[in-house]
């Protein structure tokens, strides 16, 4: 398979303008002949739902969730990055291009970045004229701080529920255009295939979540804005809803998924505390531009924080890394958390947990300035644990947060299957083998609001109006094959509940495909995972039926999907030997511990393509061309 | 510790639903209100009985999706917190919970706890967003917004819409929920233009879809998790009386 990226000739600050001015145009008049698909409302969803019934098209957009205001784009805190140098603190859209490859571990595309960075300047502009109320300050300029991985402050932020202010922004500029009639909009329900005709993608099957009836839609092109699939490891922090389905569905019709491996371990979460745990909490990193973070120097010192004396502590990011300090990127943070630890130094009940102390920030802040930086923070903070971080250092533990991988895409957003598009979270395009803080939500809605309403066009230019009706063949037979897997569920009547199985797989992915890998214990997963998949198919309880609704049901079905993309995941991580960013194998790695890279052999995208059940996936290969950022060993000393 | 819940289970909207018993036995107190509930499920699951369906997603307390009354309050007895923030250390050892769904005409049940809110997104679809196209906004800096005004704005922007407030007010009035999404655009630049307009539509839209009228008591405000503040419904009932006053607007539908 050839992948083509169609990323345009030229000097990379000149791609995007000169491809836009190349894109063939829908004419006003013929958008309305078009209909397109959206699935999944957050950030990315929603934004481009919004922008292209804007521009005309007629779009019908689906969510899992009761309302497309609670996607999980919701729940990001920190903020979002934006190249505008209002600081003059020297950014600019190449420093923020180079951060995010360099951040990134040199795996990500760079014209894809490089847009990146440079749409992101209109999007604090959109969010702003949407209402959405950032931080501002007394002169009535919009405010900015910074976060790991950047020597700049290009953040701008809402408190710390930025996520949720962008996304009912979003949310009402979809609500908008739903009143206009332009799109319609299907809550609670749930993608469970994708439809295609003469080798484009046509179509959907849905379930109806409230009733269980299975649906089909038709368009002319469908979005995957799905998200990501962190709830592969079940405790992450990603909603409980989170899912692959959509996505892995695509991938079992054809589309290639890219870099599954590479999960974004988030360094400042709240540990966990007990088997019952359902997920983890995630504690904003701007956290990290005021706390410090320690251990005690000696090992099994359990002594209460306040009680060590300050030559007895560690603040090892500072010690190793004085340039960036305690801002270095998540996956070094993370690393380093895990290595005290491992080491016997760290803290609390179970030792996996580490100190963020804002003692030092309070006495030179004082706690008023403290608190309306970070009172909604602390406040979470204490309600979850019931410790009070004011007088008493929060205790953090890397989680399971992000993932990089996803459907492969071009420099469109359009994977190899013409006419499927995956926007956001739910591509593999801009974050390589890393994401830095505030990175995500710019990414979601660059693609939403200013990447698809352009690159879409292209595409729809070329290909007649003519409606596909879901009586036609591929629908029904789409539609037979999602009703026979709902009822072989339901059927299975077996012993362990979907839970049981679904902690036995994130233990498996946590432990040995998890903060570090290496080739012995990801053999040993792959084992396993199939041990689990077998398992799964035999001895899964599904109560009730598939005629109503049935919360147990949907989580069977995605834990389903998340059992196999969970061997891909694997086997990815077994394929590439090196460590890179989130993706660190024991194996590889510097005198220092930092991850060693090998751009001789493996600066490439992996995207796999499905073979059949219970075979072996086949690796296709997109070489990463580096010309504008010199590929370097990432260091943050 | 050891708690006995008692939940109202409803098969769906036309069942007529009852309380069902469960004893808890050595609940780890550092746990959850839904992670209560997960490991309930869990042991019905076992026995062989359908578990309790209930709304929740992000358990961050952002996304707005839980919503139950614990012992006879929206979200439980901690102010200021959503049930999935509520931990089992706020209760005592011994106590029996009372665990009922939202009670408003405007939410019908759908099954057990869950209810339909989607009232919720007809109401800002009657105009609760600032009407903006894609690209061609001015630079963000170019309109100051005072930053006493900014914030809030936001104080009001950070309603989640879980609907406690409604589930709170013995009208189940949404005033409180309609208020902030008003009181947001109105702080602001942006979203002076279709002022009048916004406060008119999004109000008649709540009337539409039966959400009763505001007595002034303040439940809502108390019991609801991101202390959305009272003084929002003033500046909406002056938002709507400046409307009908002095409405630049002939005719809105």
């Amino acid at each position: 398979m050839n992948l083509d990226s169609k990323v345009p000739e030229g000097a990379i600050s000149e791609k995007w303008t000169k491809h836009k001015f190349n894109l063939k145009l829908v004419n006003p008049a013929n958008k309305r002949k078009y209909d397109i698909i959206v699935v999944g409302t957050g950030l990315a969803g929603a934004s481009a739902a919004a922008s292209l019934a804007e521009l005309g098209y007629n779009v019908k957009a689906f969510c899992f969730q009761d309302s497309p205001r609670r996607a999980h784009s919701i729940a990001a805190q920190g903020g979002i990055n934006a190249a505008k140098n209002y600081q003059n603190d020297g950014d600019s859209v190449f420093r923020l291009f180079y951060d995010t490859v360099k951040g990134g571990d040199y795996r990500s595309r760079e014209a894809n970045v490089y847009r990146l960075a440079e749409v992101s300047v209109n999007i604090i502009d959109q969010c702003v004229a949407q209402g959405v109320p950032f931080a501002r300050e007394y002169g009535g300029l919009l405010a900015n701080r910074s976060f790991g991985g950047a020597q700049v402050s290009r953040t701008f932020y809402a408190r710390g529920q930025t996520g949720q202010q962008l996304l009912l922004g979003a949310y009402g500029a979809l609500s908008r255009q739903i009143a206009n009639g332009k799109v319609k909009m299907y809550s609670r329900t749930e993608m469970l295939d994708l439809v295609m005709v003469d080798g484009k993608a046509r179509g959907i099957v849905v379930r109806n979540l409230l009733t269980g009836e299975i649906e089909s839609h038709s368009g002319h092109a469908v979005i995957l804005a799905t998200g990501g699939y962190g709830n592969v490891f079940f405790l992450s922090t990603n909603a409980m809803g989170s899912n692959a389905t959509a996505a892995w569905r695509a991938h079992k019709k054809g589309a290639l998924f890219a870099n599954p491996c590479y999960t974004q371990i988030h360094p400042t979460c709240i540990p966990v505390s007990g088997e019952y745990q359902s997920k983890l909490t995630l504690m904003s990193e701007s956290l990290r531009n005021d706390g410090r973070v320690w251990v005690p120097k000696k090992k099994g010192d359990d002594r209460a924080p306040k009680d060590i004396p300050e030559n007895e502590r560690d603040y090892y990011l500072e010690r190793k890394y004085p340039s960036f300090g305690n801002l270095v990127p998540r996956d070094v943070a993370s690393r380093n958390a895990k290595a005290v630890c491992d080491e016997g130094r760290g803290v609390g009940k179970t030792g996996l947990a580490v100190y963020l102390d804002f003692a030092d920030a309070i006495k030179r802040d004082g706690e008023s300035l403290i608190s309306a930086k970070y009172g909604n923070l602390f406040e979470m903070y204490e309600k979850i644990t019931g410790d009070d971080p004011y007088k008493t250092p929060m205790m953090i533990y890397p989680a399971v947060h992000y993932t990089m991988g996803g459907l492969w895409v071009d420099y469109n957003l359009m994977t190899n299957i013409p006419g499927l598009y995956s926007l956001g979270e739910c591509n593999f395009s801009d974050h390589g083998a890393n994401r830095l803080g505030a990175s995500a939500l710019m990414q979601g809605l660059a693609d939403g609001y200013f990447v698809i309403p352009y690159t879409i066009g292209d595409y729809l230019a070329g290909i007649s109006y003519d409606k596909i009706p879901t009586t036609h063949e591929a629908f029904k037979t789409a539609e037979n094959q999602v009703k026979e897997r709902v009822k072989k569920l339901i059927s299975i009547k077996g012993t362990q509940t979907v839970d049981q199985l679904h902690k036995k797989l994130g233990r498996v992915m946590w432990d040995k495909c998890g903060m570090s890998r290496t080739e012995e214990g990801l053999k040993e997963a792959r084992e396993e995972v199939k041990k689990i998949k077998q398992e799964f198919w035999n001895d899964v309880k599904v109560l009730g039926t598939d005629e109503e609704l049935n919360q147990t049901l949907e989580k069977a079905s995605r834990l389903a999907d998340f059992i196999e993309l969970g061997a891909l995941m694997i086997e990815d991580a077994l394929n590439r030997n090196e460590s890179a960013g989130g993706h660190f194998r024991e194996e590889y790695q510097t005198p220092e511990g930092e991850a060693k890279r090998d751009d001789e052999n493996y600066s490439y995208v992996a995207a796999w393509g499905y073979e059949g059940d219970n075979v072996a996936e086949k690796l296709h290969k997109e070489s990463l061309v580096f010309e504008n950022v010199k590929l370097t060993q990432r260091s943050y000393k | 510790m050891n708690v006995t819940l008692k939940i109202w289970r409803q098969k769906n909207a036309n069942d007529k639903g009852k309380f069902e018993t469960y004893e808890m036995k050595d609940i780890n107190t550092h746990m959850s209100f839904l992670e209560l509930v997960d490991v309930l499920n869990e042991k019905l699951e076992q026995e062989g009985k359908e578990p309790v369906h209930f709304d929740h997603d992000c358990r961050e307390g952002i996304c707005g999706s839980c919503a139950m009354y614990i012992n006879g309050r929206p979200h439980g007895p901690q102010k200021g917190t959503t049930a999935c923030q509520l931990h089992m250390r706020h209760f005592k050892d011994g106590e029996t919970i009372v665990v009922e769904p939202w009670r408003a005409k405007a939410f019908p049940v759908i099954k057990d706890l869950m209810v339909d809110r989607t009232a919720f997104d007809r109401i800002i679809q009657a105009g609760g967003y600032v009407s903006v196209n894609t690209g061609g906004v001015p630079d963000a800096n170019e309109i100051p917004v005072p930053k006493e005004m900014a914030d809030e704005a936001f104080n009001a922007a950070a309603c989640i819409a879980c609907g406690a407030c409604v589930a709170a007010c013995k009208n189940a009035s949404a005033m409180l929920f309609v208020s902030a999404k008003i009181s947001q655009l109105a702080l602001l630049p942006q979203g002076q233009v279709e002022r009048e307009q916004r406060a008119e539509r999004m109000i008649a839209q709540m009337d539409a879809e039966g959400f009763g009228a505001c007595s002034n008591t303040g439940a809502c405000s108390a019991e609801c998790p991101k202390d959305i503040d009272m003084a929002n419904i003033a500046r909406m009932n002056r938002e709507f009386l400046k409307a009908k006053v002095g409405s630049s607007q002939i005719e809105v539908k």
